[in-house]
């Protein structure tokens, strides 16, 4: 027998399948018709990409003290740089700047440390984040205690305020969530339809009706003298509101365990509080996080709206700026910062909680 | 442990009722209504007691006052000397309104924006991305800004409106002119229905034949024929019982013409490109969510590629694309309050703003605009509900 | 558990009954807190206005001042509270603030129904139509066929409609949420006219690109009486806020400036000055104030007078002439009743 182990060579794929050219024809021109779409579409992508790219970058001002800086005929953003601090910090004193910066860096770095995969006892970490670094946050900001100055809250605006509502938002909205998923799938009836009514009513509203109420049906609602600070009344409306939304998360979350895992708590004499806080919670917990994640971008571009009910939040400020008469005629300026700063909130956001599901998925593919 | 054996070796009448799960479910229910209860009575108390001490005035007599002050765009009669009742239809119609057109146009851009992400044109899919990406990660209220302020704001005023054939365009808004119906219109109205109704009976008789024969019959294009060629015969029949109001230049304004506001075109811009990002992404997982092994067979058994698109993958992917749909148009219907932001006169902004100023009467009109919200919520649940049901049917 | 249920019935109950106490006076509380509350708009050059740094300025902020004066005797003892014209009376209502000076029009219904009381006027005011001056208009009759921007939820709303009803003339209402959106719309030429009180006309045009492009029609096509707005019920903070008010007017009668307050108090012979200053006649005794809580107003906010130049007069960028709000004695509208 002959045995020919000298293997012939494999030839080359056809020069028109590979590199660019193939990764041309193959995405691009596969078909005439694709080809005249892609020549059409690409044509007019590129007529309006480069006039675009260069009103911002090439003809643009970016230094300068006023509209007289603006000379290129591009883009002045000039404008959002002489208010930047007031963009970031409101109407905050300018003295006492550090004590926003402070929970800036806390936030970033508590947030960094959470998603950072190797972080030791990431538990503690995140009850630290959840519970006493709120606490901390609301004395540095609000002030009144260890010699700090209060800062009155109709003092507080800008991206900082987007911030405080976004977050408080959804740390508060936590537990009544966690609340109202588990009395949804109770199995005593009066609470569940007591926890159904409440979620629906929430999700049925929109949340400007909600502000409104908060703004000014609420005050009728507490007794006599008790006033409540106009922030305070937001927050309580948006935690309302954001707590539905949770509790509907939370709820996909629980579904998502299996029932033998309700079913071996009960075997091992567990009660419901110690079955849940022990076994089910922990577990399903850790699938809603990317559902979180996804109600925290809802509500941070949500935020926006505090501006109807006088809230200077950072689109409210940006706007309240575009109507000085020293600087009228950038709104567009105006607007695309504040759509460019969201964005990069909010995407960076998605993108986490998008890697998060696949992580997860595979899980349970392997499951 | 041991105190645990030893009760449940005791008989079952001697169980103490708190270890029963029964009887302690009761007591926890009865705590949670009383302190439901109790807190509702306390808020409810509280406000009777503010409003009486403060002396505003309750109830809903103010629905019945005149209102005496206008509105932009009004669906029905309306001027000052009208009722706060009539308001209230009036920004609920144009709630409505802005609702509806923007459920169809986002639902139309948001199936062509999913579909073109799949696309085997990668200059198309990663277009649709880009636009997906941006526009769902901006606030609704700042495109709404943006595109009333910074699009729509700029444009010339009416005397210098950019003419587009007999209609006009400006900073006021887009001037069309508007049909003007004579007595004989009744009868293309007649006939239009009749058209419809003699369509249907077609795509009934077509699917029977198909059913027995397999042949198929041009049923679109003949129905799109017949839906325009009976009402047009009819008209000129009846001796083309219509005329055009064109708007013309009088003073400051057009006058005459329908004119589509600024406020509206922003809002309903924002609120179609927003949501529609959101139903392309639905969109997109749901064709995704069908077997690939259908597209497969289906060009196996050489159907086009749009016609399999169209035949076999969508019909399956509406199960898994109408639920998260629902929760869109819901969205965009409660999105639609933003109007009060720019000026547009929907609910909010008439009735849970102006008649609220107006009144001072806060409860009782924001109970009534939360109610109109959640009503519309559960109807438009409801009938997607019912729409799942039957596209479920469908399934074999 | 029984226990507890019944805990929880009887604090519910309690809780139910303990909302119907009554509210404790404004005066106590104010004095107690050691500032007052008060509501202002949220930005209105000339009436009430942060300026760069912050601080509040303005005719109707003044008023507040001078009731912190009075009462704490120091005019900068004030929390401003910037409210929307949406929320303005519930926040007086619920108690949120103790004073609204937020350029408010005085009405039978805002008087009756709402629970409030206004205290005097401090601004007599109309509403006015502006528009662009390329238009050639001359008269508010020529306006038939026009957009109008007006703010939402104001008396404004009401008397446009009630003129071009009256004189047959039809009109595109442009409505926006605040008087900011108003004059934007007005620049972007969404509207051809921008109605409201004539004061806030004038302070709003100086927010224009080009002021002088734009201009006030002479026809004045309602009465807008502006003043401080209190809680009804508190008799004893409703004399508080309208002698206040009263002492300020007073004293650009008798000609007492904040500048020679120290001096007249010690040398004047006037009754009237030695009155007002607290030196004699009904003092502070009746409104539960400091005898010399009038002179405390006009030595740190100033009479009326100072107050109407330095923030919407010729002192400021408005230049607003008096008119209708000079001296009656000078062929204006104010008129305080005598301290005696």
């Amino acid at each position: 027998m002959i045995v020919n182990d000298n293997k012939i060579p494999d030839m080359p794929p056809p020069a028109s399948t590979v590199g660019a050219v193939g990764w041309l024809r193959k995405n691009l021109f596969s078909s005439w018709a694709n080809s005249i779409l892609t020549v059409v579409v690409g044509y007019i992508v590129i007529s309006n990409l480069i006039p675009l790219i260069d009103w911002v970058f090439l003809t643009s001002d970016w230094l300068g003290d006023s509209r007289e800086d603006c000379t290129s005929g591009g883009a002045c953003w000039v404008f959002i740089t002489v208010r930047l601090e007031q963009f970031i910090y409101g109407f905050y004193p300018e003295s006492e700047y550090w004590r926003i910066n402070t929970i800036f860096v806390m936030l970033a770095g508590l947030i960094a440390a959470l998603i950072f995969e190797g972080t030791p006892k990431k538990g503690w970490l995140g009850a630290f984040t959840l519970l006493i670094f709120p606490i901390i946050a609301f004395y540095l900001l609000y002030g009144g205690a260890f010699d700090l100055e209060v800062v009155e809250t109709h003092k507080w605006g800008g991206l900082s305020l987007t911030l405080v509502l976004a977050c408080v938002g959804i740390v508060a909205s936590l537990p009544f969530g966690v609340l109202l998923a588990l009395g949804r799938r109770s199995n005593m009836p009066i609470v569940r339809s007591l926890s159904t009514a409440f979620i629906e009513i929430w999700r049925g509203v929109p949340l400007i009706s909600v502000l409104f109420m908060a703004s000014v049906m609420l005050p009728l609602f507490v007794s006599g003298e008790t006033s409540m600070d106009k922030l305070l009344r937001a927050l309580i409306g948006i935690t309302m509101f954001q707590s539905a939304y949770m509790a509907e998360v939370i709820r996909g979350g629980l579904q998502a365990i299996p029932k033998g895992q309700y079913e071996a708590a009960m075997a091992l004499g567990l009660n419901y509080w110690k079955s849940m806080g022990l076994i089910i919670l922990p577990q399903a917990l850790k699938l809603m996080i990317p559902g979180i994640v996804n109600t925290f971008i809802a509500l941070f571009k949500d935020t926006s709206l505090v501006l109807i009910i006088g809230l200077f939040d950072l689109l409210a400020i940006v706007q309240a700026a575009l109507s000085d008469p020293k600087w009228l005629g950038y709104s567009v300026e105006g607007y695309v910062f504040v759509a460019f700063v969201f964005w990069i909130f909010c995407f960076s956001m998605s993108r986490y909680s998008q890697a998060l599901e696949r992580k997860l998925h595979t899980g349970h593919g392997a499951r | 442990m041991p105190a645990d054996l030893d009760q449940s070796s005791a008989p079952a009448s001697k169980t103490k009722f708190w270890n029963d799960p029964d009887k302690r479910a009761i007591l926890f229910q009865i705590i949670i209504v009383v302190l439901v209860v109790g807190t509702i009575g306390h808020f409810v108390s509280n406000a009777l007691t503010n409003l009486e001490t403060r002396g505003i005035t309750t109830g809903f007599g103010f629905l019945s006052q005149s209102s005496g002050f206008d509105i932009l765009l009004t669906l029905i009669p309306y001027d000052a000397t009208y009722t706060f009742g009539h308001t209230f239809v009036v920004g609920l119609l144009n709630t409505l309104l802005v609702g509806f057109l923007g459920v169809v146009l986002a639902t139309i851009l948001g199936f062509i924006m999913g579909v073109a992400r799949l696309s085997n044109n990668w200059l198309i899919s990663k277009l649709a991305m880009c636009y997906i990406e941006t526009f769902r990660n901006i606030p609704l209220l700042l495109q709404i800004f943006f595109w009333y302020v910074a699009v729509l704001g700029p444009l010339p005023g009416p005397r210098q409106s950019i003419e587009i054939g007999s209609a006009f365009l400006n900073n006021r808004g887009l001037y069309t002119p508007a049909p003007v119906f004579e007595s004989g219109f009744w009868f293309v109205v007649v006939a239009f229905f009749a058209a419809i109704a003699l369509c249907w009976y077609l795509v009934r008789w077509n699917h029977r034949r198909q059913d027995l024969t397999g042949q198929q019959f041009p049923i679109f294009w003949s129905s799109v024929g017949i839906l325009i060629a009976v009402p047009l015969v009819v008209y000129f029949f009846a001796g083309s019982p219509m005329s055009w109001d064109y708007p013309e230049l009088k003073g400051f304004n057009f006058k005459g013409g329908n004119v589509i506001i600024p406020e509206l075109t922003a809002l309903l811009l924002a609120l179609t490109i927003y949501t529609a990002a959101f139903i392309a992404e639905i969109v997109r997982s749901g064709i995704e969510a069908v077997n690939k092994g259908q597209t497969e067979a289906s060009h196996a058994l050489g159907i086009s590629n749009a016609k399999t698109l169209r035949l076999i993958v969508i019909p399956q992917a509406l199960r898994v694309i109408i639920p998260p749909l629902t929760s869109q148009y819901l969205n965009l219907i409660k999105n639609s309050s933003l109007a009060t932001a720019i000026g547009y006169p929907d609910l909010v902004a008439v009735f849970m703003g102006t008649t609220l100023n107006q009144t001072g009467q806060a409860i009782e009109i924001i109970f009534m605009t939360m109610a109109v919200y959640l009503t519309i919520s559960l109807l438009v649940s409801a009938f997607m509900n019912w729409y799942n049901k039957i596209m479920a049917l469908a399934e074999r | 558990m029984k226990k507890l249920a019944s805990v929880a019935a009887v604090s519910a109950i309690a809780m139910g009954l303990s909302a119907g106490a009554q509210a404790e006076e404004t005066l106590d509380s104010v004095k107690s807190k050691g500032f007052v509350q008060c509501g202002v708009s949220t930005g209105l050059p000339g009436f009430s206005n942060p300026d760069e740094k912050g601080n509040w300025q303005g005719l109707d902020v003044d008023v507040c001042r001078a009731v912190a004066a009075a009462v704490l005797g120091d005019a900068s003892k004030v929390k401003y509270i910037p409210l929307t014209a949406k929320e303005r009376f519930t926040a007086l209502q619920s108690g949120e603030i103790d004073i609204l000076s937020r350029n408010t029009t005085w009405t039978q219904t805002r008087d009756t129904k709402l629970g409030l009381n206004f205290a005097g006027v401090n601004y007599y005011d109309g509403q006015g139509y502006m528009v662009s001056k390329s238009l050639g208009v001359k008269s508010a009759l020529e306006l038939d066929g026009a957009a109008v921007c007006i703010q939402s939820g104001t008396t404004t709303e009401l008397n446009l409609s009630d003129y071009f009803r009256e004189h047959k003339m039809s009109y595109t209402p442009v409505v926006f949420d605040t008087s900011d959106q108003t004059v934007k719309g007005f620049e972007a030429g969404r509207c051809d006219v921008l109605t409201s009180d004539q004061s806030q006309l004038y302070a709003l045009r100086i927010k224009l690109a080009d002021p002088s492009s734009a201009m006030v029609l002479p026809e004045v096509i309602s009465k807008e009486p502006l003043g401080p707005v209190v809680r009804q019920g508190d008799d004893q903070w409703f004399n508080i806020v309208k002698w206040s008010l009263n002492a300020m007017i007073n004293a650009e009668e008798l000609g007492l400036t904040s500048a020679n307050a120290d001096e007249m108090s010690k040398s004047s012979t006037n009754p009237g000055i030695k009155r007002l200053v607290g030196k004699e006649g009904p003092k502070g005794e009746g409104l539960g104030l400091n005898d010399d809580w009038a002179f405390q107003i006009i030595k740190q906010v100033g009479n009326y007078g100072e107050a109407f130049e330095r923030n919407v007069g010729t002192g400021s960028p408005l230049k607003i002439s008096r008119g209708n709000n000079a001296l009656w004695s000078k062929g204006g509208f104010l008129y305080a009743p005598p301290m005696r």
